[in-house]
């Protein structure tokens, strides 16, 4: 990638994956958030009955693909909310933007992170009741329609950009909230709303198609890529430190050294201000 | 702590050995209509511990953020480490420099190590657990470099921030409060520590409410409220704030100070302090005080101790801050 150097890139990433590996919220939620999403999908498996017409069956398949599809929305939400305003609270941030390391590569280090736990998650979680499916499901519209090749390529490319979009606006949120649970609440929130454009395939009122998913597909990656460059925006070193963005400087370039180094008493403007000394 | 396993520092990226490592000229920072900082201009040369005191709300973090690049001036000019000071300067400024933050910073879940190879991954360093050891070495933090920073006491971590700081062998080192709520132990390792940073010509600029730890270490002294109120050597502050003065202490009240305390004795004024003290402004102590001991025995008076008044540092800064007039609101 031009101008990300792959070195500070992985170095960005490696730091997250430890924390993420030290923190039991995080290891708990990713652990135990996957269970609570297969019940839904084992009610469907186990429960449906082989008298249930396959239109009906088909639906309930639809809501259990919905389900699976917010696992990578979800679980990521909060891990993006923390990124920054976690940085910021444990004083970690100011240390970190004071070395070489370039916006991008520490969005996309900070991205990569989360990104390939959710995504490898909700595979396995698709992988498994498509499985179960296919063993054990009275209903055999129900293995049927998991398998159906639009359904896995709807599941595969989805599940990436929706967590790409909940990572983005949960790393958008953590740029300008003051408090970590708040930015927390607000991410996983602000990571639904795509869940809505699936939702018109899980439900039936848009077919599910192989053409259709590739469509939904790219209306998500428009989405995600808008996401991403408003991050970029709002990703500003010094709104980050003094919570203000900077005016247009004037004058600020290679100037003259000054003349003396001895003592000179001026006079004396301006008070307190905003980026103090705390 | 010992300076012994890291070497002398040196960047190749910057070929004038002679330039300042900090030249800032009429550089100010608004936030609104809020200075931060005012018309601030001064000059640090390659190698030299340069203390940046002032007040709380004096614009001393702010000031270190801009020279880090962290923050944009409103106006005027920088050149850190002989680049100049642009937006477009940034990241190689960044990669000759090095901030330590009031609060270290450090990642609490990871290890020592494990931030030190962060911070050497973001510096692009070659042979990285080579360097690593060697830093951890000079601030005597190797055998701890498997515990988890959440772990260490705040003179540890304080420690460690030092160890981050000098991993890319920085050509200026910022160092904010380092000493800030350490014991008198962990603060005479900085110390240390900074005193072997000057032997091997590192640059430091170091802010500080500490006045006797800038005496110290410091070689000039920079002094902030909002605009600059003095720069210089902590000795030629004092000189210049305040006339040299002896201090004659004698058994009793004299009968006739005025007789004693004359211009031909070197004296250009006295004022008594308390019943048998008095304050002698002199020109010169060393010419004045024997003659003032000769007239005194002369006069009859018991002598108890004659001594040239020494202002310290705290003394310098106190005076300046107090006549600002932006220090009583």
């Amino acid at each position: 990638m031009i101008g990300l150097d792959m070195g500070r890139l992985a170095a960005m990433a490696r730091k997250e994956m430890r924390e993420y590996r030290r923190t039991p919220f995080i290891v708990g939620a990713m652990l135990v958030l996957p269970f609570i999403f297969l019940i839904n999908p084992a009610i469907v498996i186990f429960v449906l009955s082989a008298a249930v017409k396959p239109a009906a069956a088909a639906r309930d398949v639809g809501s259990t693909f919905l389900v699976l599809l917010v696992v990578p929305a979800v679980i990521p939400a909060t891990v993006a909310a923390y990124s920054v305003v976690g940085e910021r609270d444990q004083g970690t941030l100011e240390p970190l933007l004071t070395t070489p390391v370039r916006r991008g590569e520490i969005l996309i280090g900070k991205a990569l992170a989360p990104v390939i736990p959710s995504v490898g998650i909700a595979y396995l979680l698709f992988a498994l009741v498509v499985i179960l499916a296919h063993f054990f499901a009275q209903n055999p519209a129900v293995a049927a329609t998991l398998s159906d090749g639009s359904h896995v390529l709807a599941q595969v490319l989805f599940a990436p950009l929706l967590a790409v979009w909940s990572i983005g606006v949960g790393t958008a949120i953590s740029t300008r909230a003051s408090d970590v649970r708040v930015a927390q609440q607000l991410g996983t929130l602000a990571s639904l709303p795509p869940l809505a454009v699936t939702a018109l395939v899980s439900f039936q009122i848009v077919p599910l198609g192989v053409w259709t998913a590739v469509g939904f597909g790219l209306g998500l990656l428009v989405i995600d890529i808008a996401m991403w460059r408003v991050v970029a925006a709002m990703f500003d070193r010094e709104r980050l430190i003094t919570g203000s963005r900077a005016v247009k400087a004037t004058g600020v370039g290679p100037g003259s050294p000054p003349a003396g180094t001895v003592r000179r008493i001026q006079a004396f403007g301006g008070a307190d201000h905003g980026g103090g000394d705390a | 702590m010992a300076g012994d396993a890291a070497s002398p520092v040196a960047n190749e990226q910057v070929s004038d050995r002679a330039a300042p490592a900090l030249v800032v000229s009429h550089l100010t920072k608004r936030f609104g209509d809020r200075s931060a900082f005012e018309d601030v201009s001064f000059e640090v040369a390659r190698g030299e511990v340069f203390g940046f005191l002032g007040p709380n709300g004096a614009g001393k973090t702010t000031t270190v953020r801009t020279l880090g690049t962290l923050i944009a001036p409103t106006s005027g000019s920088a050149v850190v480490a002989g680049i100049p000071l642009s937006a477009a300067t940034g990241a190689e400024i960044r990669q000759l420099i090095s901030v330590m933050p009031e609060n270290p910073g450090l990642y609490l879940r990871l290890t020592v190590q494990e931030n030190l190879e962060l911070f050497a991954g973001l510096y692009g360093l070659p042979s990285r657990g080579a360097r690593i050891a060697a830093v951890l070495d000079t601030v005597n933090m190797a055998p701890r470099a498997r515990e988890l920073c959440g772990r260490l006491s705040k003179g540890l971590r304080q420690r460690v921030g030092l160890a981050r700081a000098l991993l890319s062998e920085p050509v200026v080192m910022f160092l904010d409060e380092p000493t800030s709520g350490l014991d008198p132990v962990a603060s005479r390792d900085v110390h240390d520590l900074i005193a072997s940073l000057r032997e091997r010509g590192v640059t430091v600029f170091l802010t500080t409410h500490r006045l006797e730890e800038a005496e110290r270490l410091c070689d000039r002294v920079a002094i902030l409220n909002t605009r600059l109120l003095a720069v210089g050597r902590p000795e030629e502050l004092r000189t210049q704030l305040f006339r040299s003065s002896l201090v004659v202490e004698t058994a009793a009240r004299l009968p006739a100070p005025e007789a004693v305390f004359t211009p031909e004795m070197g004296v250009e004024r006295w004022t008594p302090e308390g019943d048998a003290t008095y304050v002698l402004s002199v020109s010169d102590p060393k010419m004045a005080a024997p003659r003032v001991t000769r007239a005194l025995v002369a006069a009859g008076a018991d002598v108890l101790s004659i001594a040239v008044s020494r202002h310290s540092l705290e003394d310098v800064y106190l005076q300046l801050v107090d006549e600002d007039p932006e220090a009583g609101r």
